[in-house]
Order: structure tokens, then sequence, then C-alpha cells
């Protein structure tokens, strides 16, 4: 790109002489300078405008020393309305080409701002937004959530302005737990940017602060340019907690407005924004208060519930155990009946006693001593007539 | 009243309504999902209690602070009070 030109050397060169054919030369010239320009802003004074039934645009740029052709075609032009006024001066947005059937040097237009609506504005805002946007800050997906429930709120703006007296009221009737923190600035005047950048650091810096707003009221262009400068909207987009912006009415929308995590349409808004109603805030702590009732009746009933259940448990333990017993109770009787000394007498066995004692041997029966002689069904009083030793 | 307009440092955060309602939440929420035994219930259904009065209590007496805020020769973030 952008090589030196060889004067004898070229794809146009005619086979016979050498020579550049005109085709070529102008072709080359365009590719040339297509190469060495990038786009640029130009301001110029129009000239000689005409606009053809195409929709094209044709007109010549100029100012105190120089003059160069213009073409804007019908997609751009169709953005500018009306169509700009001889001697206008301008900011445009231009590629310079060469158009080759001419051999002719100009500037195609892709944008148009009158200097008289603000162009000087206009261009630096652009300028601005072009920055921020390589930087990827003004991504929807850089946008934070504000808090639910904000204790510390910082405001940046004029201590004097009706903006502040604004975010005092909304705040005051909606939210009067919050505490307000303002970090004072001026918000309009020579150099005000510088201010309200330090302000900003300076809230942004406040010991736990939940969310910051900025703004100021409505005013003129240049009374809420600050807010339009990249500076300032840099300076928003650094704060590390979440930020609201209201600057001015609902149709105004500033550099600072698309950088903030939320656009308030006013100082008001933004206010209303940040904060919750402590209304809706009574409601969800009455709520919970219900639901804490709630959670003990049902925790006792569900104690009740339970204790009836061990209630019943427990008798039918009680009645298993003495089921168990009275069987043991059965068997043991007849195994005590089994071994009955009287099941035995019945058999035809008896029990001879003297003095209570059971005479077990021969040497108890001496010739007439008495006893009892026990039969399955009664005693018999006896006398031993004689004993003899067995064996 | 002279001392009220002296820049002050800036007092540690108050407790948050959000914390306070959070932390609700979760009494509420554990006595009604978990299995807990009844003192434990109890107990927490107290701290409920304690913790429903104090969210009422902010929500009903709060004033609004505002003060301004400057930054100290040394660094530091004073606030004054405004009215």
């Amino acid at each position: 790109m952008g090589g030196e030109l060889d004067l004898f050397e070229g794809s146009g060169t005619r086979p016979e002489d050498g020579a550049w054919t005109i085709a070529a030369v102008t072709r080359r010239s365009r590719q040339l300078i297509e190469a060495g320009f990038k786009r640029l802003w130009v301001r110029g004074e129009v000239a000689n405008f005409k606009s053809y039934r195409s929709g094209h645009w044709y007109f010549t740029l100029r100012d105190a020393t120089a003059q160069v052709r213009c073409v804007m075609w019908r997609d751009d032009a169709r953005r500018v309305s009306p169509g700009p006024e001889e001697g206008l001066e301008v900011f445009v947005e231009v590629r310079p080409t060469v158009w080759e059937e001419r051999g002719e040097f100009r500037l195609h237009v892709k944008r148009m701002i009158p200097t008289t609506t603000g162009g000087v504005w206009e261009l630096q805002l652009q300028r601005a937004k072009e920055a921020l946007l390589k930087d990827g800050l003004l991504d929807p997906m850089r946008k934070r959530p504000l808090p639910v429930y904000p204790t510390r709120i910082g405001v940046v703006t004029s201590p004097d302005g009706a903006a502040f007296r604004d975010v005092l009221s909304v705040i005051r009737r909606r939210w009067p737990i919050a505490e307000v923190y303002l970090a004072p600035t001026r918000v309009q005047g020579e150099g005000v940017e510088v201010e309200i950048v330090a302000a900003l650091d300076l809230a942004n810096r406040i010991p736990g602060v939940d969310v910051i707003i900025v703004g100021r009221g409505g005013g003129s262009r240049e009374d809420l340019w600050a807010f339009n400068t990249e500076f300032v909207a840099r300076a928003v987009a650094a704060c590390t907690v979440p930020t609201v912006s209201g600057v001015g009415h609902e149709t105004d929308v500033t550099l600072t407005d698309l950088v903030a995590d939320l656009r308030a349409a006013t100082p008001s808004a933004a206010a209303e924004a940040v904060v919750p109603d402590v209304g809706s805030a009574t409601g969800s702590v009455g709520e919970l208060a219900q639901r804490l009732a709630r959670s003990l009746t049902r925790r006792a009933d569900l104690g009740r519930e339970r204790l009836e259940r061990t209630g019943d448990r427990l008798s039918s333990g009680i009645q298993n155990q003495v089921q168990r017993h009275q069987s043991r109770v059965t068997v043991l009787a007849g195994k005590l009946d089994a071994l009955s000394p009287l099941k035995v007498l019945s058999r035809g066995f008896a029990v001879p006693r003297a003095d209570g004692k059971v005479l077990r041997s021969v040497r108890n029966f001496a010739a007439g001593v008495s006893f009892t002689l026990t039969v399955a069904d009664g005693d018999v009083e006896a006398v031993s007539r004689a004993s003899e030793d067995t064996m | 009243m002279a001392d009220r307009k002296r820049a002050k440092a800036i007092p540690d955060v108050p407790v948050s309504f959000g914390t306070q309602l959070k932390k609700l939440e979760q009494i509420v929420r554990a006595l009604e999902d978990e299995d807990l035994d009844l003192d434990k219930a109890i107990e927490l259904f107290q701290e409920g209690i304690t913790g429903l009065k104090s969210a009422r209590a902010l929500l009903e007496e709060a004033e609004l602070t505002v003060r301004s805020v400057v930054e100290a020769a040394d660094g530091s973030i004073k606030g004054r009070d405004v009215d």
C-alpha cells in the first residue's frame, strides 16, 4: 500500500511506447489516495450545492485558500435533512478518492453536521462516543443491577441546584432509611468537567456507598455539555458501584447516560429508580411476619401429632410385654405341674413322714414308731411293727 | 448546632434493611422447611420476632440523613450534615 510510483513500469503501460494509459493512471491515483487516507472529519463551507433527482448530492467545500469537489450518495444524504444551504459551514466525515472517468480528486461524504446546530459539539460527541465504544464502555453487558435496598447513596451534583432538591425530596418521601452523601460540584461553566470527575471519584470512595446518582437539571445544550465529554463519561464508567444518571429533561441523552448502569430521564427519576418504596418494604416485612407465625403453628401441630403417635406406640408396646409374660407363665405352670410330687403319688407311691421329716431309711422305722403316710388322696396314721435291715 | 456543621469522619454503615430482611427470610425458611428440634425452633422463632421488630422500627422511625462530603488534607473523606 502506498508504494512509490514507478514511472516506467506498470500494468497500465502501453506496449508500444511504455507510456501509461489515462485509465491506468487515474485508477492508480485512486488506489493510492484511498489507501493513504483513513476517514477524516473536514470543516468547510458549502458551495455550488446541487441535489439530483437520483437523490445524490454534489457540491464544493471550500475555505479561504482551497476547495474540493464532494459527492454524498443518496443513502447518506437521506440522513441529513434538509440539504445544506449555500455558504453553510459544516463538518463532514469523508473518504478522499479520485473519480476516474474525470480524473477528478474529490471527497465522498458519509456524514454531514452543520456547525450552526452545534456541529462542534456533535463532532466531539461522535469522537468521544467512538472512543468509548472502542473500549467497550457502551456495552450493555457492562450494566450492573442496582441494589434493592440501598443504605448509603452518593449524589454527584450541584448543592444549590434543583436537581439535588428533587433527589432529596424523592428519597425522603420514599426511602428515608437512606443516607444521602452529596459530593458537591459545579455542573456547568468553564472547566467544569474536572470538578465533576473529582466529585465522582470522591463519591466512589465514600465508605460503604451502595450506588451513585450523577446529574443535573435541565438546561441548554451548552449547559449540559460537561456530561457529554469523554472525560466525565469515563469517570462514571470507572465507578466501582452502580451508577444512575439523570441529566436534564426526558429528551436529553448524554454520553454519561450511555455509560451509566441506568439512565433515568431526570434527576427525580434517577432517585425514584435508586430507592424502593417504604410502603412496599413494610409489606415485605408483614409477609415475613405472617410466615413466621404460620411456621410456629405448623410446628406445634407437628409436635402434637408426634406426641400422639408416640403414645400409641407406648401402649401397644406394653401390651406386647404383658402377653409375652403371660405365655411364659403358662409354660412354667406346665413344668411345675409335671414335677409335682402329687403326680408321683397318684402312680401308687406313698411318703412316710414323722415330725415333718420324710422317713427315707429302715433305720427310721424302729418298732412302735408312729408316722404319717401320705398317699395320693390323703394321709394315713401308721405305726411300725418291726424293721429289719435290708441287705 | 454549629457542631453539627463541622465535617466529621464518616460513620460505619448501619446494618442495612436489606441485610435484616435477608436474615429474617432465612429464619422463616429454616422454620418452614427444616426438621428442627423444638428448642432450636423456638430459639429461631424468638430471633425472628426480634428481627421483625427492629426491621419495623427501622422503617417507622427512619429520618433521612443528608451529608456533604469533602476530602480532608490527609486524603480521608469527611461528611458535614446538611439541613
